[in-house]
């Protein structure tokens, strides 16, 4: 009973941290139509950039986080600008082909500068919690606790400001969107610094976990993905539901299979919500 | 150099194939596979594992045909009937599985040690050189065999059919064509070339592990179709060589940059790589060689 409570507060806490980028994945899908496969290059970047910081300035996760968020987001806008806006005429898939190019482009770039070496945080090592014979480490709580304030802010961003209403006017029918006045290339660009920034903070809070490496993005892409199907691709509370699912299911699928299959539980989920509900929890129609 | 020469074509020939794989289903229906290394794999451990417990050759090659379009069936139909951006995830998705269990079931694949003293077909004969050479010849006439097949393909009233559904799936479906069943015919068709690749690079290479199959090959072979043309299989074979004779010349780099790191150099590489596959998109979309669409016969 113990174990199986330990996993399930396990993969809410994992769920959590899973679930910023998700949104951001979710969040570009919905606006701009297309799967963003540099998703993990931004959470890199926002790992690496926080590292950056943390280290050498020694900043708090505070302001980490934020540091995170504005340069993963700057990279994604002017990535998104250069290299993916003039793809989108030849269609989505064309767009999806050149975000893996452009992945392996910024992956590689921070593997230009930093190596192959893992690195990780200076922050202070705390034992963990115990009560009720429950483990608990007071930086997960951390991380939990900034992963819940930020999905906060961008339900808040979402409802109650005029580019949140905006942005959400554009997914949802984006000529009735134009009539109105809203100019959609705007609205892409501030979904493009808000979805790569969220990977980078997404980025950082895995990384706080266990240490950070190149490849820490493209390591999480496939459990980013089975969230956001998992909820519906465009539905940002989908992606979180998604991600806290694909978090408890990977927790307690390790307790019968070995832990290095714990990416394989994303594709597993992915392969069975398209057979049974391909939607997703909130998705719209998906054919 | 001859030796290495004979290395570098035969290389250029697997991953020939793995560009007509590609260019079958990307080119031919409209459908991409970010999985393409997973398949590779599946064919190469296939190959190694049917022939290691004592079959001949060929039955391992046929072995992997089959195991490559088995997985591609499993894998179109769960998401066919759907939008193609999931399928390009599940894709992404299944290799990475392909990877996991290759890594980690070590009763099956011997885990990262991978798989050594791969069969290879008439070395004994032939001695070192004799064998390199047949492996190229046997290679290149499999691609010839393949191009000149999927080329027919291209100008036979099913590969117009397929190119109709690649431009606008309801209206192909609209005029009666079995939409669902040419996706499910082409991506198994397209996957159990890809298992035929990797069954081809497991013989030639004597030996396998989980590291010979990274997810940068996939961007490799985008990169082979997209320069070649996509749509066209000539495109594919080419754009692969080409491809090729980059990286294979990218090896020889290294001395005239000795302030960069083995790691950085190949960060370099794979920086280019994934820049020119943005290039071509954006400024060549056609590739070097477009594609030709030959008007239907008038009946």
């Amino acid at each position: 009973m113990t174990i199986l409570l330990q996993a399930l507060l396990n993969g809410v806490m994992n769920g959590a941290l899973i679930a910023v980028p998700a949104i951001g994945f979710t969040a570009i899908f919905a606006v701009l139509r297309y799967p963003n496969f540099a998703i993990a290059a931004y959470a890199t970047i926002g790992a690496f950039a926080a590292w950056w910081v943390n280290v050498h300035f020694g900043a708090g996760i505070l302001p980490a986080l934020l540091i995170a968020f504005a340069v993963a987001g700057c990279v994604g806008v002017s990535a998104e600008e250069t290299a993916l806006k003039p793809l989108r005429g030849a269609g989505a898939l064309t767009v999806a082909i050149g975000s893996i190019a452009l992945n392996t482009v910024l992956e590689n770039v921070v593997r230009l500068f930093f190596g192959n070496d893992l690195r990780g945080y200076d922050l202070p090592l705390v034992p963990d919690w115990r009560f009720m014979g429950l483990r608990v480490g007071p930086q997960q709580l951390q991380s939990l606790f900034f992963a819940v304030v930020i999905m906060g802010a961008v339900f808040a961003f979402l409802r109650y400001t005029r580019f949140g209403k905006a942005m959400r006017a554009v997914a949802d029918n984006p000529d009735l969107a134009r009539l109105k006045g809203i100019e959609p290339a705007h609205i892409a660009v501030m979904t493009i610094f808000l979805g790569a920034g969220l990977a980078g903070i997404g980025g950082v809070l895995i990384g706080l976990d266990a240490s950070i490496d190149p490849m820490l993005g493209f390591r999480v892409l496939l459990t980013v993905f089975a969230a956001a199907v998992l909820g519906g691709l465009g539905s940002i509370p989908g992606a979180v539901a998604g991600a806290l699912a694909i978090g408890i299911a990977e927790e307690c699928a390790l307790l019968v299979v070995p832990a290095t299959y714990r990416s394989a539980v994303g594709f597993a989920a992915i392969l069975l919500v398209l057979t049974v509900r391909p939607r997703g929890f909130f998705g719209e129609r998906a054919n | 150099m001859l030796a290495y020469l004979i290395f570098a074509l035969t290389i250029g020939g697997i991953y020939a194939l793995l560009a007509l794989s590609l260019n079958l289903i990307w080119g031919g229906i409209g459908l991409v596979n970010l999985g393409l290394v997973g398949f590779f794999a599946l064919g190469a451990y296939a190959s190694a594992l049917l022939t290691g417990a004592g079959l001949p050759v060929l039955f391992g090659w046929g072995g992997a045909i089959v195991v490559g379009a088995i997985a591609g069936l499993v894998v179109t139909l769960a998401t066919t009937r759907l939008r193609d951006d999931y399928l390009a995830i599940v894709t992404l998705g299944l290799a990475e599985v392909i990877r996991l269990v290759a890594l980690n079931e070590r009763w099956l694949t011997n885990g990262s040690d991978g798989i050594s003293g791969i069969q290879a077909p008439m070395k004994s004969a032939l001695g070192n050189q004799g064998f390199n050479l047949f492996y190229l010849a046997l290679v290149s006439v499999i691609v010839l065999v393949v191009w000149l097949a999927l080329r027919r393909l291209d100008r036979s009233p099913y590969g117009r059919a397929m190119k109709a559904i690649r431009e606008d799936q309801e209206l192909a479906g609209f005029a009666g064509k079995n939409v669902l069943g040419f996706k499910v015919q082409a991506f198994a068709v397209s996957a159990a070339l890809a298992g035929l690749a990797g069954a081809l690079y497991a013989h030639f290479q004597s030996y396998i592990s989980p590291d010979h199959f990274q997810p940068l090959i996939t961007i490799y072979i985008f990169l082979a179709v997209a320069a070649g043309g996509v749509g066209r299989p000539a495109g594919g074979v080419l754009g692969a060589y080409v491809v090729v004779f980059f990286l294979e010349l990218t090896r020889f780099l290294p001395d005239l940059v000795p302030w960069l790191a083995p790691a950085q150099f190949a960060a370099c590489r794979e920086i280019l790589v994934g820049l020119s596959l943005i290039l071509v998109l954006r400024f060549r979309p056609q590739g070097l060689l477009p594609e030709q669409i030959v008007p239907a016969p008038k009946s």
